[in-house]
């Protein structure tokens, strides 16, 4: 088996960044792997998606089907486990998104194949890979070497890998599917935007960012008061929306808010990449955390490691002092 | 309506400060706190608010030791009715697809309308488990959920996409749906409460019975070898020193300058 499989993702009617990152991970990979990087973009009329791909990947297959217009695994998945036979990559790599989390699973259970998911790094040497991942809320590095198997389907974190430039220029393979047969009537009925806000955090120059270190609804106020002394804005990571100590619309990262302010005050979050990866573009990032290994520090410019609600009151003072 | 949700155990680290075993294969475990795997809770609170709605049963399933009974107990004492616990050794080292072998082999002819469990689990993070068992089942399903309701004559499921952005698909019954985290609010289980299910029955499964042998743990695995570390720190922050006061004061005086608030 050699090659390697790249899954294009394309929404509301753009390919999506995190392409570019998956063929910039296969393209890196394929000398070691062997055999070549062939992209499958799946679309209604994947010719008007594939202008990106055209100078990047070295084989492009578009496949063709009117239900493939929006993401669909029912229609997916015949295409792609006819694809994967037909071509037995070593590799098949899809983006860690909301997509490929729905779809890769179902891939490798459908052929039989191992997964691993949300990779960082990857390593091929003897015919195994080895993917490194972040476990225990990005606490732990895991390195993971795979038994040799014929084909191997990983799923890359966004921003983990570089997406690849320009370069080559492919004759592209179109292919009309004609014969799609779902297994169930799984219907995409329509793609919904975010619920009305209050304030819009990406407008914010400060935020001051709650995590669960905040530890309840009613210390939310503490946080309120530093942002007022700033003229700042409130926001938070996850789970604080999660619980409901703050809206929706108040959340920074991959499935929120994607935000770059000129200060950002991380109070209390440990800072979990898809968290990380809403903020890290922030001019300068304050971080305040219990933990000296929280992984906020690692992308904060400055840390205070000490009790959150002994730094508030103290820092809100000097602020306004 | 019949319902199986899926829950397993997993340790609370978003505080806990984490160490790596001497050998790199996993983090110390003996001071870490354990409990209800955070995205199976919302899965079980959505299980349990389906049947208030809707009348039926919600069995919970858990793969675990001993001490994952508690997960199941927990469940117990929100609202589900039955619990199955895969508790053997054997498991242990076992990759998602075996999990779900295994979950299988348990399930038997049981049949459900509806299989909810978390995206994720907070120490793995795999996100294969759901979808693995809605292949191995042969029914629909969708990923991360965020609202879910009956509706078109199946289920409308509402799915978090990137970006502030969700989507809305429709499945058939039966399905299978995984849960993210912040579809409701989970309630409140307390002591009291878990104490009135201690009476409850619970039906053990171990890979011998459910003739699993060979089919789970290190040998059935995908996975050759696996390595834990601590993650480089990096340049990483320049940590202010000294007293609280001066620490604040001169995190005051970045904030201003760098925030433009002189």
């Amino acid at each position: 088996m050699s090659g390697i499989l790249v899954i294009a993702e394309h929404r509301q009617g753009q390919l999506r960044e995190s392409t570019l990152e998956a063929l910039g991970a296969a393209l890196t990979l394929i000398p070691a792997v062997g055999g070549e990087v062939v992209t499958a973009l799946l679309a209604d009329e994947p010719e008007a998606l594939a202008a990106p791909l055209l100078t990047r990947s070295p084989g492009l297959r578009l496949l063709a089907h009117p239900e493939l217009k929006e993401y669909n695994p029912e229609f997916y998945l015949p295409a792609l486990a006819d694809l994967v036979a037909g071509m037995a990559p070593a590799l098949v790599l899809l983006p860690h998104s909301s997509q490929g989390l729905d779809l890769a699973p179902a891939l490798a259970g459908r052929l039989n194949l191992p997964l691993v998911t949300d990779c960082l790094g990857l390593d091929w040497a003897g015919g195994a890979l080895t993917a490194r991942r972040l476990i225990y809320g990005g606490k732990v590095v895991e390195s993971l070497t795979l038994k040799p198997a014929a084909t191997v389907v990983a799923t890359l974190q966004a921003g983990a890998f570089a997406p690849t430039p320009e370069g080559v220029a492919p004759a592209p393979e179109s292919v009309r599917l004609t014969d799609l047969a779902p297994r169930h009537p799984r219907r995409f009925l329509r793609q919904l935007a975010a619920a009305v806000e209050d304030v819009d955090i990406a407008a914010a120059e400060i935020l001051v960012s709650v995590g669960r270190g905040i530890g309840g609804e009613d210390n939310i106020p503490l946080a309120q008061a530093l942002a007022d002394a700033l003229g700042a804005t409130l926001s938070c990571s996850r789970p604080v929306a999660d619980m409901g100590w703050l809206p929706k619309s108040r959340q920074v990262g991959t499935s929120g808010k994607t935000v770059r302010p000129k200060v950002y005050i991380a109070l209390g979050i440990s800072g979990a990449f898809q968290h990380q990866a809403g903020m890290k573009g922030s001019q300068t990032i304050i971080a305040v955390n219990k933990d000296p290994r929280a992984p906020i520090f690692a992308v904060a410019h400055y840390g205070i490691v000490d009790d959150l609600f002994k730094v508030l009151p103290t820092l809100t003072a000097a602020v306004k002092a | 309506m019949e319902i199986l949700v899926l829950a397993k155990q997993a340790p609370e680290t978003a505080e806990a400060d984490l160490e790596i075993t001497r050998d790199g294969a996993d983090v110390e475990r003996e001071d870490l706190v354990y409990t209800i795997n955070e995205w199976d809770n919302y899965a079980v609170e959505e299980a349990v608010r389906l049947k208030e709605a809707h009348g039926g049963e919600v069995t919970v399933l858990t793969l675990g030791d001993e001490e994952a009974e508690d997960v199941l107990r927990r469940g117990l004492a929100m609202g589900c009715d039955q619990a199955i616990h895969l508790n053997d050794e054997a498991f242990l080292g076992s990759d998602p697809a075996s999990v779900v072998r295994a979950m299988v082999k348990a399930l038997g002819e049981r049949r459900f309308d509806l299989i909810l469990c978390g995206v994720q689990s907070a120490d793995q993070g795999q996100g294969q488990t759901g979808v693995l068992l809605a292949q191995a089942l042969g029914l629909p399903y969708a990923s991360l959920a965020v609202g879910l309701k009956l509706a078109e004559g199946g289920l409308v499921v509402t799915r978090e996409l990137e970006a502030n952005t969700l989507e809305e698909v429709a499945l058939p019954l039966p399905a299978l749906v995984t849960v993210q985290s912040g579809i409701n609010q989970p309630r409140y289980v307390s002591i009291m409460g878990i104490r009135k299910v201690r009476g409850m029955a619970i039906e053990a499964h171990d890979a011998e019975g459910l003739d699993l042998a060979g089919q789970v743990g290190p040998a059935a695995s995908c996975l050759a070898a696996r390595r834990l570390a601590l993650p480089e720190t990096g340049a990483g922050a320049e940590i202010l020193t000294g007293g609280l006061d001066a620490v604040c004061a001169r995190a005051a005086g970045i904030i201003r300058e760098k925030g433009g608030r002189k």
